[in-house]
């Protein structure tokens, strides 16, 4: 069964076109890696998918539900997970508690009014965990607004990997890192679950490729290009979206 | 150290009414617990829910007049008129937050100013069940206690109730989400989080304590009129909010402090209280732009860390006089 099915999916802000007319299925425990230069949409791409933007036309479905009219929260709750480009983590906030709130998020304590959240083992066990996954157990304790940059990455992906989900969205996990860092996310998302489904926006080409089953390529919003990774990379019009940029 | 001052406090304000010279300031201390509790429930949406309303007076207000009326006009029992207020007050936030939540940022402003102006007009106008300007004044008997000594503690018995839930609530995982919907409401969303819901809620806690504030207000006056929930009241509250500490549980009852004091000691001795008033609002700003409870305790533990290290700092000194 697919595990995401996007059917002409269009997204318009006032006359700007920015997603026209996409259609793809993801099967479950695929890795896509979805492929275009800047400004091709690929984030709103997410942000459909997400709920966090509502589509002009066409449809979104999860492991067959239809999932378009769902606000965003709902569709969390069935499965999707993501990372955002630009950083979004509470910087006031601990390593920790950043993990502890993602993870209380999918479960109903988050409506408890009483009763302390740090004091909470069971969610402090579980982020801890998270948090040797994403190799930030060391500093579990300090405050974000105090972490470097590469550290905030990997927190940045700690946080959808606490949702538990299904279907992750990784949008540009690389971004801004060292190579070294690069090399530290790399072996952690080739250590996540195959079962686990995997799109990832991504335009350093060593990672992405190897990491990629299929690829999706985006161009002015529209899908260009779409198949196994060998055949998308032999493609000329990759050559030519990339060389045009 | 915190629970130690915290403790501190707590006795003085046990003990205050001994403390003080008269009735006259007993009944200041008692005013400053009831705006003090109003502040914190403004502090609620507006600290930790990151939603500045100017309508709060309305809630005031609402609670006040319900008790008033039922307890006044009607004549049932003050516990009948509390239960009444307490109902009817929460009933008008879970209705105004339904349309004030529509919003967000300077629109959020604009409207809970409308809302609080709507119930202000009601008031106003409505003067078959609120007598318009005259008010409202309630006898012996209509209110539980006349007696300035048992009103003081009632007060602080509430509030000590109220800061005691509201501790526990902000340490709680949906106070946990509702700070989390202040700061990162996308990330909130994206986690499952029904950020809209937890607003509301956050809005409702806090038209509930404002709720309470208004029963209280209306037994130590023993009087309501519109002027009790007129915009100034509102904007005085976030001033208190501001001046003492915003998103602190304690910084409100500070700054509501601040505010009684000067409105009813200063202008004994002087008709430009209001001036003084904003002077000193101007020097909280430059001087503690985080609020008087955050501004003096970063200025104490910056003294703290000036001693100790100044000690051994003057002990080089004087072994070698020359270093400066
Ligand atoms: N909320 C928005 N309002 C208007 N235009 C937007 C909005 N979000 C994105 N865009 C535009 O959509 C285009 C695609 O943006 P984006 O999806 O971020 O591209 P990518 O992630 O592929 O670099 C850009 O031209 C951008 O300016
Ligand atoms: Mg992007």
């Amino acid at each position: 069964m697919s595990a995401l099915e996007l059917h002409n999916l269009s997204k318009s802000f006032g006359g700007l076109h920015v997603i026209s007319d996409v259609s793809f299925k993801v099967m479950e425990g695929e890795r896509r890696l979805i492929l275009g230069p800047n400004g091709a949409g690929k984030t709103t791409l997410f942000n459909l998918i997400a709920g966090d933007l509502a589509p002009s036309r066409g449809t979104i479905s999860l492991a067959g539900e239809d999932v378009s009219e769902l606000p965003t929260s709902r569709r969390a709750a069935r499965g999707i997970g993501r990372t955002f480009q630009i950083l979004t983590l509470f910087g006031g906030e601990t390593v920790l508690r950043n993990v502890v709130l993602a993870s209380l998020g999918r479960t109903s304590k988050r409506w408890r009014p009483l009763g302390s959240l740090d004091a909470d083992q069971e969610f402090r066990a579980s982020a801890m965990e998270i948090l040797r996954t994403v190799m930030l157990d060391h500093i579990a304790e300090k405050c974000v607004s105090e972490t470097s940059y590469g550290e905030r990455r990997r927190l940045e992906i700690a946080m959808a990997l606490a949702q538990q989900p299904r279907l992750l969205l990784l949008d540009e996990p690389l971004a801004g890192l060292s190579k070294e860092e690069r090399k530290g996310v790399e072996g952690l998302l080739n250590g996540l679950p195959r079962s686990l489904t995997i799109i990832m926006i991504e335009h350093d080409m060593d990672v992405a490729l190897a990491f990629a089953d299929r690829i999706a390529l985006l161009q002015n919003g529209k899908l260009l290009v779409d198949g196994s990774r060998d055949d998308v990379i032999a493609d000329p019009r990759t050559k030519e979206a990339y060389l045009a940029e | 150290m915190k629970s130690a001052v915290l403790f501190f406090l707590t006795a003085i304000a046990c003990i205050l009414p001994f403390l003080l010279p008269g009735n006259f300031y007993l009944g200041i201390a008692t005013q400053i617990l009831v705006y003090g509790l109003f502040a914190v429930s403004v502090n609620i949406l507006a600290g930790y829910g990151g939603m500045v309303s100017l309508g709060h007076a309305g809630f005031l207000g609402v609670a006040a007049y319900t008790y008033a009326v039922t307890s006044g006009t009607y004549g049932f029992s003050p516990w009948t008129a509390v239960g009444a207020a307490l109902v009817i007050g929460t009933a008008t936030a879970a209705v105004f937050g339904l349309i004030a939540l529509r919003t967000s940022g300077l629109s959020f402003l604009m409207i809970t100013l409308a809302l609080g102006q709507i119930v202000w007009g009601v008031a106003f106008r409505y003067t078959d069940l609120t007598n318009g300007d005259n008010g409202i004044s309630l006898g012996r008997g209509t209110v539980i206690s006349s007696d300035p000594l048992t009103l003081y503690y009632v007060c602080l018995a509430v509030l000590a109730c109220v800061m005691i839930l509201l501790a526990a609530f902000i340490r709680s995982p949906l106070g946990a989400a509702v700070k989390g919907v202040r700061d990162q409401p996308r990330r909130m969303s994206t986690l499952g989080y029904n950020t809209w819901t937890i607003r509301y809620i956050a809005y409702i806690v806090s038209g509930f304590v404002a709720t309470v504030s208004g029963i209280l207000y209306v037994q130590i006056f023993q009087f309501i009129s519109p002027h009790a929930l007129s915009l100034t009241v509102s904007s005085e509250a976030v001033l208190m909010v501001i001046a003492g500490g915003i998103g602190t549980l304690f910084g409100p009852l500070f700054g509501a402090g601040v505010v009684v004091l000067l409105k009813n000691v200063a202008s004994a001795y002087t008709d430009r209280w209001p001036t003084l008033l904003g002077c000193i609002f101007l020097f909280i700003i430059i001087a503690m732009p985080e609020g008087l409870l955050p501004g003096t305790r970063r200025i104490l533990a910056g003294l703290a860390s000036a001693l100790r290290k100044g000690a051994p700092r003057t002990a080089s000194l004087q072994q070698n006089p020359r270093a400066r």
